[in-house]
């Protein structure tokens, strides 16, 4: 049981999630390997191995782009999150590469105040560490239920 | 939502104006119910391929009836209501699955895929004791049936004997153009619900709105993509609430993409992976934008190489659950197969050009919620329900009003 890596992780996730609710998104890519892996889809789809995705990225230009379009095309209203998320699972793979499930349960709150419980689900991550170095090679987002409410603007 | 007694009566002036107690009134809503899902409509079920085998089944619903759809044992298509011939319990209690025949749980009653009730527990009691009277009709109330018919992989259901067929009902040219679409055997991608809170209609419209295209959906302007809205058109079916949008594209590979990249650059507005917009030409007519929509719950996407079909589903007066169900075909390869991927990202609730829909109608529910005595104004290419060159028109959505009024006798 190697208890820095868990911490080194479970410090990656807390980071990674603190910086999407507290809207840094610029720094939302930088969470990942360049040519890191981004799917946002549901335990419907995952399950019966469909691979489409709501968000789907394969690099880190593209998680740049999908920022750039939140932040200067798209129109939705105004909205935070805030996530709730466990401790990571790890389990072994190889070439410097950690597996992690992570749940995360993510409220959204409108402008207005209105909030609900918007999403729950677990992240299915393979962490690539190297020495200093540590971000997500992938990070797939396995959304419990298929049903979202009205939109998904910003990422998971 | 407000309780209000609503008077009812179309503006004098037609089909330009949408008065606003239709978006919220629950006794318009019930009536659609009856009158235009129930009625002398073809509804949308699901894709032939989501009912992969013999004894498969799946379920649907015609407005907010719950049905059943299946294939039975000797690869035919039925649908019926999804409710007990007995004490009215839902029959079907997954989403899909594989089954020889269906039983209720409550009390064990069973049906064959047709939906005919095929065994009743203990009809004839137990040591002479009990059971039903000899002249008993079990199935006297049984799940009603619906006539399918099924166009290029496409499953569609009707409740009403009066329905056209199917081809006459959506028209030959948008008939052709889902066929255009569908040219091969269709290989599920995966699917999500969309959950809108607005009526059902804002939704459609907003499908058949193709004024506000190029103007809500920014993404094209800001990312100097506008090429993507090349010359098109317009076609709207006879009864009016069938129609198709569409839209040359350009081919972004080569030099003309290069160049686009460099003005887009100057103008200080690029995407870092423009590879999010390479398409190929796979229908070989160079339409890159068609999106089609059959009256009342029906739409078929095609953006560039991301197909999906939409089916929309009313949920009471201002809650609707939008279905998605993006698919490819069983002859992709690999490289078709990822870009349909990566175009996903244009569509559905996350999607770059289609997530503003669902905020937009949102609006709308939101603000007439207060309005029962006001209109919308559509006027935006006259007054006309025929087909166009410029998109830049709401023919679309008075078709739309056409084919319901005429529906709902109003």
């Amino acid at each position: 049981m190697d208890i820095e890596l868990q911490f080194r992780v479970q410090t990656l996730l807390s980071r990674y999630v603190q910086t999407i609710d507290d809207d840094q998104l610029e720094t939302w890519p930088d969470f990942f390997t360049e040519q890191g892996r981004y799917l946002v889809t549901n335990a419907e789809n995952f399950d019966q191995g469909l691979p489409i995705g709501l968000m789907y990225a394969t690099s880190r230009p593209m998680l740049r782009d999908r920022i750039r379009s939140l932040r200067d095309a798209n129109v939705y209203e105004a909205q935070r999150y805030r996530h709730v998320i466990s401790p990571p699972l790890l389990s072994p793979s190889d070439g410097g590469i950690v597996r992690a499930q992570t749940n995360f349960m993510v409220a959204r709150v409108m402008h207005t105040g209105e909030t609900m419980l918007f999403a729950t689900g677990r992240y299915e991550d393979r962490v690539l560490v190297e020495g200093d170095e540590i971000h997500f090679a992938e990070k797939i987002v396995v959304l419990d239920s298929r049903q979202i409410d009205t939109l998904l603007a910003i990422p998971l | 939502m407000t309780m209000q007694t609503v008077e009812k009566h179309w503006p004098a002036e037609g089909l330009t104006r949408v008065p606003y107690w239709i978006y919220f009134d629950r006794e318009t809503y019930d009536l659609e119910q009856e009158k235009l899902f129930r009625g002398p409509t073809w509804n949308f079920l699901c894709l032939e391929a989501e009912l992969p085998g013999p004894n498969t089944y799946r379920r649907s619903s015609i407005g907010e009836m719950p049905v059943v759809v299946t294939r039975d044992a000797n690869g035919e298509l039925h649908a019926f209501e999804n409710r007990c011939a007995h004490r009215g319990a839902l029959l079907c209690l997954h989403e899909r699955g594989e089954a020889k025949d269906i039983s209720c749980v409550y009390h064990n009653w069973t049906y064959d895929l047709a939906g005919n009730l095929t065994g009743v527990a203990f009809r004839r009691g137990i040591g002479g004791k009990g059971g039903m009277p000899p002249d008993a009709k079990p199935d006297s109330q049984g799940p009603r049936k619906l006539r399918l018919e099924t166009m290029a992989g496409l499953v569609f259901g009707t409740f009403s004997p009066e329905t056209p067929p199917l081809e006459e009902y959506i028209g030959p040219e948008i008939t052709a153009k889902i066929r255009r679409v569908m040219r091969a055997p269709v290989k599920l991608l995966g699917g999500f619900s969309q959950m809108l809170n607005n009526n059902w209609k804002l939704y459609f419209e907003n499908v058949k709105d193709t004024y506000h295209a190029s103007l809500l959906h920014t993404f094209f302007t800001t990312f100097r993509l506008n090429r993507l809205s090349q010359k098109g058109g317009v076609v709207i079916n006879e009864a009016g609430g069938s129609h198709i949008s569409f839209s040359m594209a350009e081919d972004v590979a080569g030099k003309e993409y290069e160049q686009a990249k460099m003005r887009s650059a100057q103008e200080g507005f690029v995407l870092e992976a423009p590879q999010l917009l390479q398409s190929v030409d796979e229908f070989g007519d160079g339409v890159g934008l068609q999106i089609l929509t059959v009256f009342p719950n029906f739409v078929l996407q095609q953006i560039r190489n991301s197909l999906a079909v939409r089916r929309i589903v009313p949920m009471g007066p201002d809650k609707t659950e939008l279905v998605w169900t993006a698919f490819g075909f069983t002859t992709d390869d690999e490289d078709m197969a990822e870009r349909r991927l990566r175009q996903a990202n244009l569509m559905g609730p996350a999607g770059f050009i289609s997530m503003e829909d669902g905020a937009a109608t949102g609006f709308v529910q939101r603000a007439v919620d207060s309005a029962k005595d006001y209109q919308s104004v559509v006027e935006m290419g006259g007054s006309s329900v025929v087909s166009d060159e410029s998109r830049v028109t709401e023919a679309s959505v008075r078709g739309f009003w056409k084919q319901y009024r005429a529906t709902m006798a109003m």
